[in-house]
């Protein structure tokens, strides 16, 4: 199994945690894994985005160039930067809420999810990304949503545990969009 | 023990304080400063000490002192910041005193950028500072070595009193992988007999100083260093050889080059490529025992290099003359792309076909 995951967006909308989640479930399910942060002068409403690798096997190079699995794009900027990174018939998750079109590359497998109207809906703007983050595991299956949520409790720590059902939620809510998508 | 997944800077500033680091001076620069962030936390839970020093000169002066005094101490800084705090590395390197020093190095020359690069190999195995000198000099290629490395620096440090430098560059500091901590292998350490740590009216002072007025004194003392270095010549060497033992064309490359050099080799393998790699993990002592180890089968080296050239000399030292040397790099914090080199390696073999 080899899972190349770029999560691109806003700086805010938490395209760092989902990667990182996706990496420390991955983890914890006794996978390789490595996440890889672009990094520079970046701020609040910049552009963020982070390489996450999942494999059986060790793990080359962290940085995915032109060989994404699949792209979890939550803004215009990040679907345009990264469709071309994605291989043939990759997958292509992209925040519809915010996005208005379509990636214009015609093989890939595009997958509009109305992130912020879910998360909205279920009460935390905020939790768009888990929205984003359900919908990526039902369409790649290669994490289970009762394991992402058991590794969200250990990343949040003591502090944060009310947060945890609300983002389980999203998780779920974002699932079952895929599912009917 | 259990694997925790960590950013490679606070994946270091763990494994130091896990290595017995007590007291880090430190003066920010990206792409190293979740270390001291990460320092000013866990240190003083650590019953430590973390200070940030008004710049880098004063920090690596108060690694000095520290060290002086016999204690575990580090500093962290990026390449420009490096560049500041080698007068201060040159002192203890002289006054024969044991620390460990952390360069998460960034493009150059001057300020350059922040993205990562491999520019300071010269600066780092060269001494960099003035006077014949040297230091261990560890190359991470990942985040669990990283650790590994950095956590036993602190014995190899205290056994030679000599500094031993962790030499990354942003993309290793940057990073998240999973890590566990085991337990860093021990060495007889002699007690620090010689650490300004009192006489208690009972002895007479220990001085701590690299001034040798008397050139026949200094000759003499530099002569003692001679014979450290050439100590760590024969035991401290370190490297990986990779998809080597039927290999046409190798590769030389360390830290996060190495990484997209092994994906290169895979590639290149399945369409009947045989390349392989010399890994040099301590680029200083250079791994010189690898190339004797290379087969007759092999055609060409290669260098690849986050940088316009700068290991590559090692690589013709080494080589001595046996086969040819290539170069391939990028520079400025541009990291290769997995084809360039997979061409590059392609073009090589063409060339001494």
């Amino acid at each position: 199994m080899l899972e190349k995951t770029i999560c691109a967006g806003f700086g805010g909308q938490g395209v760092m945690s989902m990667g990182r989640l996706i990496a420390t479930t991955a983890m914890e399910n006794g996978l390789e894994v490595s996440w890889l942060p672009s990094y520079g002068p970046e701020m609040r409403g910049g552009t963020a985005n982070c390489h996450v690798i999942v494999s059986s096997t060790p793990i080359g190079s962290p940085i995915i160039s032109t060989d994404a699995t699949t792209v979890l794009a939550l803004n215009l900027p990040s679907m345009k930067k990264f469709e071309h990174a994605l291989i043939e018939n990759g997958l292509m998750i992209y925040n519809s809420s915010l996005i208005d079109q379509q990636p214009e590359r015609e093989d890939l497998r595009a997958v509009p999810i109305a992130a912020n109207e879910i998360a909205a809906d279920i009460g935390n703007l905020k939790a768009a990304n888990m929205v984003m983050l359900g919908a990526f595991i039902e369409l790649t299956g290669i994490l289970k949503a009762d394991d992402l949520v058991r590794a969200l409790g250990k990343m949040f720590g003591s502090g944060k545990q009310q947060f945890i059902p609300i983002n389980e939620k999203a998780l779920r809510e974002g699932m079952r969009a895929a599912a009917q998508g | 023990m259990e694997k925790v997944l960590m950013k490679g800077n606070e994946a270091i500033a763990q494994a130091a304080i896990h290595g017995g680091c007590r007291y880090f001076f430190g003066y920010p620069i990206t792409p190293q400063n979740e270390i001291p962030e990460y320092m000013s936390r866990e240190m003083p839970k650590a019953g430590g000490v973390f200070l940030q020093a008004e710049s880098e000169v004063a920090a690596i002066n108060m690694v000095y002192g520290a060290a002086g005094a016999g204690a575990r101490v580090m500093t962290s800084s990026s390449s420009p910041g490096i560049a500041l705090k080698q007068e201060g590395i040159s002192y203890i390197v002289g006054s024969e005193v044991p620390c460990v020093i952390v360069n998460i190095s960034r493009g150059g020359p001057g300020l350059g950028g922040i993205q990562p690069a491999q520019s300071d190999y010269n600066q780092s195995t060269r001494g960099g500072g003035n006077g014949d000198y040297n230091m261990i000099v560890f190359a991470p290629a990942n985040i669990q070595e990283a650790v590994d490395l950095t956590a036993e620096a602190f014995e190899i440090a205290d056994f030679y009193r000599n500094p031993v430098m962790i030499l990354g560059d942003g993309m290793i500091g940057q990073m998240m992988e999973p890590v566990v901590f085991h337990e860093t292998p021990k060495r007889e350490l002699e007690p620090k007999t010689w650490a300004t740590t009192g006489t208690g009216g009972k002895r007479a002072p220990n001085i701590i100083n690299s001034l040798h007025l008397d050139p026949a004194n200094l000759e003499k003392h530099n002569l003692h260093l001679q014979q450290k270095y050439a100590r760590m010549r024969a035991e401290e060497t370190r490297y990986e050889l990779y998809q080597a033992d039927d290999a046409e064309l190798v590769f030389v490359a360390y830290g996060t080059a190495s990484r997209i050099v092994r994906n290169a080799i895979i590639q290149l393998r399945e369409t009947g490529v045989k390349a392989g790699m010399i890994r040099p993990i301590s680029v200083w002592p250079f791994p010189q025992a690898a190339f004797d180890q290379l087969g007759s089968q092999v055609r060409a080296l290669m260098s690849v290099e986050l940088s316009c050239g700068q290991m590559v000399d090692d690589v013709r030292i080494a080589a001595a003359g046996r086969w040819p040397v290539g170069f391939y790099g990028r520079s400025g914090g541009m990291i290769p792309a997995q084809h360039e080199i997979v061409d590059a390696c392609r073009s090589m073999l063409e060339e001494v076909a």
